[in-house]
């Protein structure tokens, strides 16, 4: 692939520093041209912050960029547009309201041109899409694609610009299985045609698959550079965690009565995500529910429904075999449902609320923190001080801001929140996303701890080696429908794939469980 | 350029900025004076003996400052909930208008059961004008920016509409005001023979209480929740609607106290020059003030000094009082950006 090597990219002792922060410490790796190269690191370990530098969003302190032997001048992104560098990201730049092909040429030509060229972009933009398995109809609005399609448009985008170097920032989180080996294809194609790509990513089967070479980065250190056929997933992920991190043990669950119910919930779609489609869930004590899926495929409104936030509008909750009338977020924690939300910036705390606020926010109103309308501040103190300690959240006091602290840390608070409560159900909605490995095992055990003390647990993640490592019975969601319950190892992640896909609800209309 | 904020500002990084503000301020306000054809040094020696050279400017000051103390704390309160209250000038007028006509003889009373029914009432009328506005955006999402603000407008016409007719004192000389309001609905004066009524001391226990309300409370916890994160709030379950009816009216409530203050206090009737803006200066009270409810005494006391000094310095020096109107805003203007400069950090790329 490649026998005669050309040097596309080369970064030489890239250091950046943030206050005392050491981003990236003296980082030195090169692309060439028809190779992918795997750049691997938990998060926070400065891979950003490199592809910022890499893109002149950033200066280096010191350090520099070149590509194709020209260095590059620091800090200007035309610069490296220019030179060839294009960047799909994780979150996508498309403009909803408008075609594929509208996005893909957005930017590429006058926008007062009288004589748009809209022939001959087309007949490229075709030839690319066939090219390299993009396939995408032109004419299509964006808001009406899936995010798989969209990512193709994104690909597509950066093909069209004639891009030397492509980098592409967790490409997979949002795919399921089937298209991620399609894209994998495409990479392929691409590389073969002479493109030099960099694969950001955490998942070490992924880069063990399509990388020729990887380099690991930790704590903005680079602590391994090897081709792909030197080395292992063990040895790699030695080299991105320092020391291997054992996932907690999963023992055998041993369900018993059902403690929440969702009935043939129906509700109206938001935006253009789906809404739910007559759905029917049990969760029961002393088992882990997954719910699998691609984003945006009724996720948030199953949460919504189980945290409180929405009131189911056709269909039932049932809890502990009744019916609920009054549904709201304070309900739900007076019924003992334990809700850790998707995005703990935004709606888990409050960033300038210091810890000892953030642990109360849910409970503030009940007798152990408040009397008539006053807040007891010592016993809230104390109740803060009892979560750091037990769940290890790493902070100078329970003053602190919660901004000031990791996502790891802010994540263990929210957790301690909630289950200090002995809740007896768990809604878990994408409890890891962004942790590093250490505090990922750590939410997991926890999660584990609490279902063999007899909660029920709703696990919603995109992460499907997540949901089958924690699961106990898995659920696929896709168009707002869900699939029958899967037992622990009755699947593949190929045949949940399948499922995630939207094939396989043909056979199985309203299925109920 | 760009900013990156800091997480932990250093003692210096909150002060100075701050301080270098004011300095321009003093500096800019220095040039006009001089386009006036003044000098600086004396326009400047003259606002300050003019607001504290003697005992009669300081008790002069105190007493303008008493309103923009309950009208800062109006708005100090709303915003701090992100609630945005801009109506505190027809809250305030809501607030003398009850003083008025339960004042002026319909109530019969000693002063000691007088003055605190006044002060309930005005309240009340305060904080009804306000739970219009509150309930239409909880309701309907109207922005309560631009209610809020129409309806100073709609209500002063009220007000003038009421001094033409229904309330205007017979005995008035066609003057549009009302009747006085009688001697038990006066509030005491602090200092015999000089203005200065109980209605600063009011003002300043109101601001403890806020302040109390604001650190203490279930309901302060859940207004600096909602203002800080709406949905984060919301999805704990605090009631994020019903909080912000509550804000309403207790904003709406602070500002009406501030024309029971100047009928009951000063001025005795209702006039439509009651308040020569008073309701939106307190809005640059509260934001000089950080919102802090302390905070709020002291930078009453700093814009009403600049006024009252403003007065006195324009009839000695011969400079327009509306470079007190000029200083307060590049006031303002420069403490927004030195605000700013305490939280983020400017990074030249």
């Amino acid at each position: 692939m490649s026998s005669n090597l050309v040097e596309a990219l080369r970064l030489t002792e890239i250091t950046k520093r943030f206050g005392e922060l050491t981003a990236n410490d003296a980082v030195s790796f090169s692309v060439n041209k028809g190779e992918v190269v795997a750049l691997l690191g938990e998060n926070g370990a400065g891979k950003t912050t490199l592809m910022n530098i890499l893109f002149g969003q950033y200066t280096a302190d010191s350090g520099t960029v070149s590509v194709f032997g020209q260095t590059m001048p620091p800090g200007n992104s035309r610069a490296a547009l220019d030179a060839g560098i294009g960047m799909v990201h994780q979150h996508f730049t498309l403009a909803d309201n408008l075609t594929v092909q509208e996005n893909i040429t957005l930017g590429t030509r006058p926008l007062f041109n009288p004589r748009l060229d809209r022939v001959s972009a087309r007949a490229k933009i075709i030839d690319l899409s066939t090219r390299f398995h993009l396939l995408v109809a032109p004419d299509a609005r964006v808001g009406n694609l899936s995010v798989g399609e969209r990512q193709r448009v994104e690909i597509l985008k950066a093909l069209y610009r004639d891009v030397q170097i492509l980098i592409l920032d967790e490409p997979t989180a949002v795919l399921t299985p089937q298209e991620t080996d399609d894209l994998f294809a495409t990479l392929r194609l691409a590389i073969a045609d002479g493109l030099a790509i960099i694969f950001i990513s955490h998942k070490l089967h992924e880069v063990m698959t399509i990388a020729d070479r990887v380099v690991v980065l930790r704590h903005g250190k680079m602590t391994g550079g090897v081709r792909i056929e030197n080395t292992d997933k063990h040895a790699l992920a030695t080299m991105m965690m320092g020391t291997e991190a054992i996932p907690p043990q999963v023992s055998l669950a041993n369900p018993g009565a059902s403690l929440l119910e969702l009935r043939n919930l129906t509700t109206p779609n938001i935006g253009n995500m789906p809404g739910l489609k007559s759905i029917s869930l049990a969760l029961k004590s002393g088992q882990i529910i997954g719910l699998a899926g691609v984003s945006g495929n009724g996720q948030a409104s199953v949460a919504a429904v189980v945290g409180g936030v929405h009131k189911p509008d056709e269909g039932q909750l049932v809890l502990k075999g009744r019916a609920v009338q009054k549904w709201s977020p304070r309900d739900a924690v007076n019924n003992g449902i334990a809700r850790i939300p998707e995005d703990r910036h935004k709606t888990g705390s409050i960033a300038d609320f210091d810890l000892t606020e953030n642990a109360i926010l849910e409970r503030y109103s009940t007798a152990a923190f408040n009397k008539g309308g006053w807040l007891n501040w010592r016993s809230s103190r104390a109740f803060a001080n009892r979560i750091i300690e037990k769940y290890d959240v790493r902070c100078p006091s329970a003053d602190t801001p919660i901004r000031l602290l990791s996502g790891g840390n802010m994540q263990k608070l929210i957790l301690g929140r909630v289950l200090e409560t002995d809740p007896q159900i768990i809604l878990a909605n994408q409890p890891v996303r962004g942790l590093d490995i250490g505090a990922v095992n750590y939410v997991h055990s926890q999660l584990l701890a609490a279902r063999d003390r007899g909660a029920a647990v709703l696990l919603i993640s995109e992460d499907l080696d997540e949901i089958m490592a924690l699961s106990d019975v898995i659920y696929v969601i896709s168009d707002g429908r869900i699939s029958p319950g899967f037992k622990r190892g009755e699947m593949t992640p190929a045949q949940l794939g399948i499922w995630m896909g939207g094939q396989g609800f043909d056979r199985t209309v309203n299925h109920a469980t | 350029m760009r900013l990156e904020p800091i997480n932990n500002p250093s003692l210096a990084r909150s002060l100075v900025p701050p301080t270098i503000a004011l300095g321009a301020t003093i500096v800019f306000a220095s040039l006009l004076a001089m386009v006036a054809g003044a000098n600086p040094f004396s326009v400047f020696g003259l606002i300050l003996s003019g607001a504290l050279g003697s005992k009669f400017a300081i008790l002069e000051t105190l007493n303008r400052a008493t309103p923009l103390i309950f009208t800062g704390l109006a708005a100090a309160v709303a915003f701090r909930a992100k609630f945005w209250n801009i109506g505190a000038e027809a809250q305030l007028y809501a607030g003398a208008l009850l003083t008025v006509l339960l004042g002026t003889g319909l109530l019969p009373w000693p002063s000691i059961a007088l003055l605190p029914t006044l002060a309930v009432f005005a309240i009340l009328a305060g904080a009804t004008l306000l739970l219009v506005p509150a309930l239409l955006k909880t309701r309907y999402g109207v922005d309560e920016v631009v209610t809020t603000l129409l309806f100073n407008f709609i209500f002063l016409l009220f007000i003038s509409l009421l001094l033409e007719g229904p309330i205007k004192d017979p005995m008035g000389m066609g003057w549009p005001k009302s009747a006085r309001v009688i001697s038990e609905a006066r509030l005491p004066r602090l200092v015999d023979g000089l203005r200065l009524h109980w209605g600063f001391s009011l003002a300043i226990f109101s601001a403890i209480c806020i302040w109390i309300i604001q650190t203490r409370s279930t309901l302060g916890y859940e207004m600096r929740a909602v203002g800080l994160n709406k949905q984060a709030a919301a999805f704990a379950g605090i009631p994020v609607n019903i909080v912000l009816v509550k804000t309403a009216l207790l904003s709406g409530g602070l500002a009406a106290l501030a024309g029971f203050s100047e009928v009951s206090g000063l001025k005795g009737s209702l006039t439509l020059d009651l308040s020569p803006g008073f309701g939106y200066t307190g809005i640059i009270v509260a934001m000089l003030a950080l919102l802090h409810p302390l905070g709020v005494i002291v930078a009453a006391l700093f814009v009403a000094g600049i006024f009252v000094g403003a007065d006195s310095m324009s009839r000695a020096a011969d400079v327009p009082t509306y470079l007190a109107d000029i200083m307060l805003a590049t006031a303002l203007l420069f403490m927004v950006l030195a605000i700013m400069l305490t939280r983020f950090r400017v990074v030249r790329d």
